[in-house]
């Protein structure tokens, strides 16, 4: 008989596994991508800027690995997810440069530099998102930024603005029109984040698959109902308007894809509500009062810096616990 | 039915298919055959031999005497002529002082196996232990104390550990004589319950153990939901009663009392037959044995000759694995000696062996998802590798019951249980060591 081998028990192992999951994630996004894709004006440029970004992240991470002498780990697919999420944040109208220039600050200074997957401590492709939209703002939002969608009917396509920008400006009242054109994805917006439809069917494909938890994404989602219906835009709430702020903007790819990034999202189930909570709360009040149209990416952004602390003071109450005297 | 069950946990391919039909098929060493007897089987002090090399010995004799109380006493499981007293390798993987019998054939039964009156006495005497695994001495477990009010007594038949069926295999042919243990038990503490916790994975065995005790109001048959480790101790008292365990407590302590099917089975036999502990129910099982079954063997028989006797290796096993696959020992060598706590002899092939290589901690959360005791086993892991005992403690490592459920859902396949149980022990003595002082 050959030798046996001894190991620690267990000795079976679930057939999940990191690829598996970054798979469902990319399953989960493909088809919001290929819709924003095809319903931007600019497709060629919006798909050449998702391979773009990609490419480039999964090269990246090569890179760093072979530099720093790492184990090469692109093959778990989390690169390829980065890339994808990166590019869905991004314009249509992007320069091909400035993917390359989001994936190295995504995958290098915030992935890498900090122990690279499952220790970065904020979302890698919001992290490259937002030192675009610092250092590249024009580019990022400009007025030249955001076309109307393929089959959208303007009065004035040089100087149109996205939904959330002209709520900002204090536009024309919510019709229901808006909101199926928002659900739709028949809306200006980043390449990834206007398919609002495809967006919920993907998050509800990794809920049915286990691979994140429905904690964050529905919180979040109930929460900047809530307050939009409560609060709303010129001082009063309806419903109809908050309705529409679920389908505009970037909250639906922000809840399910980017708010429950593992790493940068709690481990706890309390700290997944407080996450959600927190993330709805900060959407809500940077769109109703701050200086951006759009707050997904930073009220994720900053429950991202609570994470620790919320792990902390939500651990769950462990079986049989015995109260300190 | 509603099934009931604790919070948490996972669920492993349960693989029983592979034996759950196999009858129990008895099997005896042949004349000449050596059996080996260890001087511990159980947790607590070893016992001292108290026979020579030459002595003849009958079956049910008593050959190594527990001196502590805290202890079991060992009994040839054979009749034959002593050859050896000395160390052996033990499924455990520590040497073992061991007393090897030759089998002379004849299974002359010792005429007095068991010299005692009351049922506790005989309990003790006969060498029963847990034998679900932790082989704790099972008189140890019934006198718990005059503090301590046992209200339910709960038979652990949920066999949660995916590949083994001796425990099924028992009750569908046996049943009776687990029941009238558990009676016998009951009688021990007035007024108590007794209850029979079985995984919904074996109606056959819920379908007899009802049969059996329909006229029997203070014993009632729980069906469980079919969940690893629906059989951990505080698991099960949480499901059947739904009182917690608390933190460094006994079962005792919310008024239970938990034995294995086999355990119980002994007890009968011990008080009601007078017969000491020799045998056991095995399981030999696994994707590399050509006939997985379920043998009743006495102690002391090789894992060798048991697997030989389920027709040997289809392919070269990989891994040989004393008890299940959850939190069985994984064996370097199968010349060890059936015990009392022998539940399954699982041999596995390379395809089902597989240790897959570790990889960052993705904090999917899975493990805190999965941990039937509350704890969140990625900072456990994290705590280890940083060597911060202070952190291991709040995090509440002592409390891990290492069953493993977090390293079977990794899917970056951390060895988080594996890390935990190492640093546990270690916590546990460095703390023992300043209470010591």
């Amino acid at each position: 008989m050959n030798k046996l081998v001894v190991s620690s028990t267990p000795h079976i192992r679930s057939n999940d596994s990191v690829q598996r999951i970054m798979l469902d994630v990319i399953i989960a996004l493909a088809p919001a991508t290929v819709a924003g894709i095809v319903l931007h004006n600019h497709s060629l440029n919006a798909a050449i800027t998702v391979a773009i970004s990609i490419i480039a992240c999964v090269f990246f991470e090569a890179l760093f690995q072979k530099i720093a002498k790492q184990p090469c780990t692109i093959s778990d697919l989390s690169a390829v997810v980065t890339g994808l999420l990166l590019a869905m944040n991004l314009p249509e109208t992007s320069p091909f440069w400035m993917p390359i220039v989001g994936a190295f600050f995504s995958i290098i200074v915030a992935k890498q530099l900090f122990g690279g997957l499952g220790q970065n401590f904020i979302n890698p492709a919001l992290a490259g998102r937002a030192f675009l939209l610092a250092a590249y703002p024009t580019n990022m939002t400009g007025s030249s930024a955001f076309g109307p969608a393929r089959f959208q009917t303007v009065a004035d396509a040089a100087t149109y603005a996205t939904p959330l920008a002209s709520l900002k400006e204090g536009g024309a009242a919510v019709t229901t029109t808006d909101i199926v054109n928002g659900f739709l994805g028949n809306v200006g917006g980043t390449i990834g984040e206007t398919c609002a439809v495809l967006l919920i069917l993907g998050g509800i494909y990794l809920i049915v698959r286990k691979v994140i938890s429905w904690r964050i994404p529905v919180v979040y989602i109930a929460t900047v109902f809530i307050f939009m219906l409560i609060f709303g835009r010129n001082g009063a709430g309806d419903f109809l308007g908050a309705i529409n702020e679920l389908v505009v903007g970037g909250l639906m790819l922000g809840a399910f894809f980017m708010a429950t990034d593992y790493a940068s999202s709690p481990v706890t189930p309390v700290g997944q509500l407080i996450m959600g909570f927190g993330c709805g709360v900060l959407t809500s009040i940077i769109r109703l009062w701050g200086g951006y149209p759009e707050g997904v990416s930073y009220s994720i952004l900053l429950m991202n810096l609570c994470v620790p602390l919320i792990d902390r003071f939500t651990a769950p109450k462990i079986f049989g616990e015995v109260k300190k005297q | 039915m509603e099934l009931k069950t604790f919070r948490r946990g996972v669920h492993p391919h349960d693989g029983k298919e592979l034996s759950n039909k196999a009858a129990i098929k008895t099997l005896n060493p042949e004349p000449g055959e050596l059996v080996t007897i260890p001087m511990s089987q159980h947790i607590g002090a070893p016992c001292e031999p108290i026979v020579k090399p030459g002595e003849r010995v009958l079956v049910g004799q008593k050959i190594g005497e527990a001196k502590a109380f805290v202890s079991s006493p060992v009994h040839a499981s054979v009749s034959g002529t002593v050859k050896f007293v000395k160390p052996v390798l033990t499924p455990g993987g520590a040497m073992v002082n061991s007393v090897i019998i030759e089998n002379d054939g004849e299974f002359e039964e010792a005429p007095e196996q068991i010299d005692a009156e009351k049922a506790i006495d005989k309990i003790k005497a006969a060498g029963i232990v847990g034998m679900g695994g932790a082989g704790f001495p099972t008189h140890v477990k019934l006198s718990p104390g005059p503090d301590s009010k046992i209200t339910d007594i709960i038979v652990n038949a949920a066999e949660c550990e995916p590949y083994l069926t001796c425990d099924h295999r028992c009750m569908v042919e046996r049943g009776g004589e687990l029941v009238d243990g558990l009676k016998i038990m009951l009688k021990l503490f007035p007024g108590a319950k007794g209850h029979i916790g079985i995984e919904a994975n074996k109606p056959d065995a819920i379908a007899e153990m009802e049969k059996l005790t329909k006229d029997d109001s203070d014993i009632s048959v729980v069906a469980l939901k079919c969940k690893y480790p629906q059989g951990s101790e505080k698991q099960l008292i949480s499901a059947i009663t739904g009182r917690e365990v608390p933190s460094g407590a006994l079962p005792a302590a919310v008024g239970c009392i938990v034995d294995n099917v086999a355990t119980v089975m002994a007890i009968r036999a011990a008080v009601s037959d007078g017969k000491a502990l020799t045998r056991r129910v095995v399981t030999v099982t696994g994707d590399a044995v050509v006939s997985p079954s379920n043998f009743d063997v006495p102690l002391g028989m090789t894992y060798a000759k048991l697997i030989e006797a389920a027709g040997g290796f289809k392919e070269d096993p990989a891994k040989v694995i004393s008890g299940g696959p959850m939190m069985g020992i994984a064996l370097h060598d199968t010349e060890v000696p059936v015990t009392k706590t022998t539940s399954g002899i699982l041999c596995l092939t390379k395809k089902a062996a597989e240790i897959p290589p570790e990889s960052n901690c993705i904090r999917c959360g899975k493990c805190v998802e999965h941990c039937p005791m509350g704890l969140m086993p990625l900072y456990l892991n994290s705590d280890t590798l940083a060597g911060d005992d202070d952190a291991f403690i709040a995090h509440h490592g002592i409390d891990c019951i290492e069953c493993g459920s977090c390293s079977f859902i990794c899917p970056a396949k951390r060895q988080l249980a594996q890390s935990i149980r190492v640093n546990k022990r270690a916590v546990m003595a460095k703390l023992r060591a300043k209470g010591g002082k």
